[in-house]
């Protein structure tokens, strides 16, 4: 079984999420800012990575580059979820290193399709 | 005619238009879907209910309604990609085999029938334009046909919203192949000029498209009765070159539904012509003078 670390400071797209996700077969971890899911990642590093992008602590950019800079930190596939839905934020969390990237509002469909094409579901 | 004769007789009324117009069957278990599709008809002709409705399309003058009324009982789901390993199939097996055939003329056609807002042929575009060196110098045209004036009008404009642009289409594509207009993503000129699209319906005996190399016909059979689906096929195979190739849904086969076609027993999942139909079947090209369908 997959696992994938939901990372949102809201309790509604977490719960959201993880809804979905567990139909999709998926273990589910949770995380509520940056910091907290490297802490996560440090611990055991996740297959994929559901990113939020405005969060307060640590936001989701600053995670993926600390992220992408540890040991094995290329390995999770990372799929950021954000309200940031302008071609310049897009572009920015590719060139970071992001694989995908779902503009909210989602929908299971769109989720779905989109850890299909990074391979994961 | 009596239209109240018996509870849902309206729905059984429109359920009927359908078919005789597409040949698409709603099987009596999925009437409610009906009533629910065409609201926003009712809305835009400013008609109270159903009931009214059928009596307005039982009148005289009333094409536009009928085809509103048609058009809002079809099933358009599209998304980029569906099946992707169709996709990958068709660029990793299919079109090898018809390169190396049409090595000569240098040229591909290829028929998207029942393509509705236009994800399926689009995809294709935009798996050509990924091989751009690789197919330098050909001329590949792409046709998407639906019965549908509306989702072609949808498909030519090539916009699509947040929903329809994240489904199926990664965001290297995207990035790639769109521009953002507002929520809007549109697509590239080039690949929009890589596609054609134009009205026809499958069940109709002729078009006058000339033959393709490679036919989707996929998620539209579906729905037919197997009559008229007999039909579909035959048109199929005579708008198909003689080692052209048919691919369907993911859940649809040829297998018992037509004579026309066989399993390919190189590529699996798709459907070459019958032996007997190559020779026997009329030869069609580009410039048979066929009527105009109306
Ligand atoms: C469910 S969509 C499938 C679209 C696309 N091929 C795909 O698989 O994503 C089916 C389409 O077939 C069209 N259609 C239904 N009956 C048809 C007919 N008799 N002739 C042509 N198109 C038809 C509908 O309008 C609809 O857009």
């Amino acid at each position: 079984m997959k696992t994938c670390l939901v990372v949102d400071d809201s309790k509604v797209i977490r719960k959201v999420a993880r809804h979905i996700l567990e139909t999709l077969d998926f273990n589910v971890e949770e995380a509520a800012d940056g910091r907290e899911a490297l802490d996560h990642c440090s611990n055991q590093l996740p297959d994929v990575v559901l990113l939020d992008w405005n969060m307060p602590v640590m936001s989701g950019m600053d995670f993926l580059t600390a992220l992408r800079r540890s040991e094995n930190g290329e390995k999770p596939k990372v799929v950021f979820c954000t309200t940031e839905n302008g071609l310049g934020h897009i572009q920015a969390a590719i060139d970071a290193g992001a694989d995908e990237y779902v503009m909210k509002p989602f929908d299971r469909e769109t989720l779905e399709s989109k850890l299909q094409i990074v391979g994961a579901a | 005619m009596s239209m109240h004769d018996e509870s849902g007789g309206a729905t059984q009324i429109l359920a009927g238009l359908l078919q005789a117009r597409t040949g698409q069957v709603i099987s009596s278990g999925r009437y409610w879907r009906v009533e629910t599709s065409l609201k926003p008809v009712l809305a835009e002709y400013c008609i109270p209910d159903i009931d009214t409705l059928v009596a307005a399309l039982l009148g005289a003058d009333n094409d536009d309604l009928v085809q509103s009324c048609v058009e809002a009982m079809l099933n358009n789901e599209s998304y980029f990609f569906r099946d992707t390993a169709m996709f990958t199939m068709i660029r990793t097996q299919v079109m090898p085999v018809l390169q190396k055939a049409r090595a000569d003329s240098r040229r591909l056609r290829i028929w998207c029938a029942g393509c509705s807002t236009g994800q399926e042929a689009y995809s294709l575009a935009m798996q050509f334009a990924d091989d751009r060196q690789k197919w330098a110098g050909w001329d590949i045209e792409i046709v998407g046909t639906d019965i549908s004036n509306s989702v072609l009008e949808r498909a030519r404009s090539g916009r699509y919203n947040q929903f329809e642009i994240q489904r199926g289409l990664s965001v290297a594509r995207m990035l790639r192949y769109f521009r953002q207009d507002g929520e809007d993503w549109e697509i590239n000129s080039d690949i929009r000029a890589m596609v054609k699209f134009r009205t026809d319906n499958i069940t109709r005996p002729s078009g006058n498209m000339g033959q393709f190399d490679l036919i989707l016909c996929r998620n539209v059979l579906l729905y037919f009765a197997p009559e008229t689906r007999h039909m579909a096929f035959s048109r199929l195979a005579r708008s198909l070159g003689s080692d052209g190739y048919l691919m369907l849904g993911a859940a649809e086969t040829v297998i018992g539904q037509t004579t026309s076609f066989n399993a390919c027993r190189e590529i699996r999942g798709v459907y070459t012509l019958q032996d007997a139909t190559r020779t026997d079947r009329p030869v069609l090209d580009t410039n048979w003078p066929f009527a105009q369908e109306s």
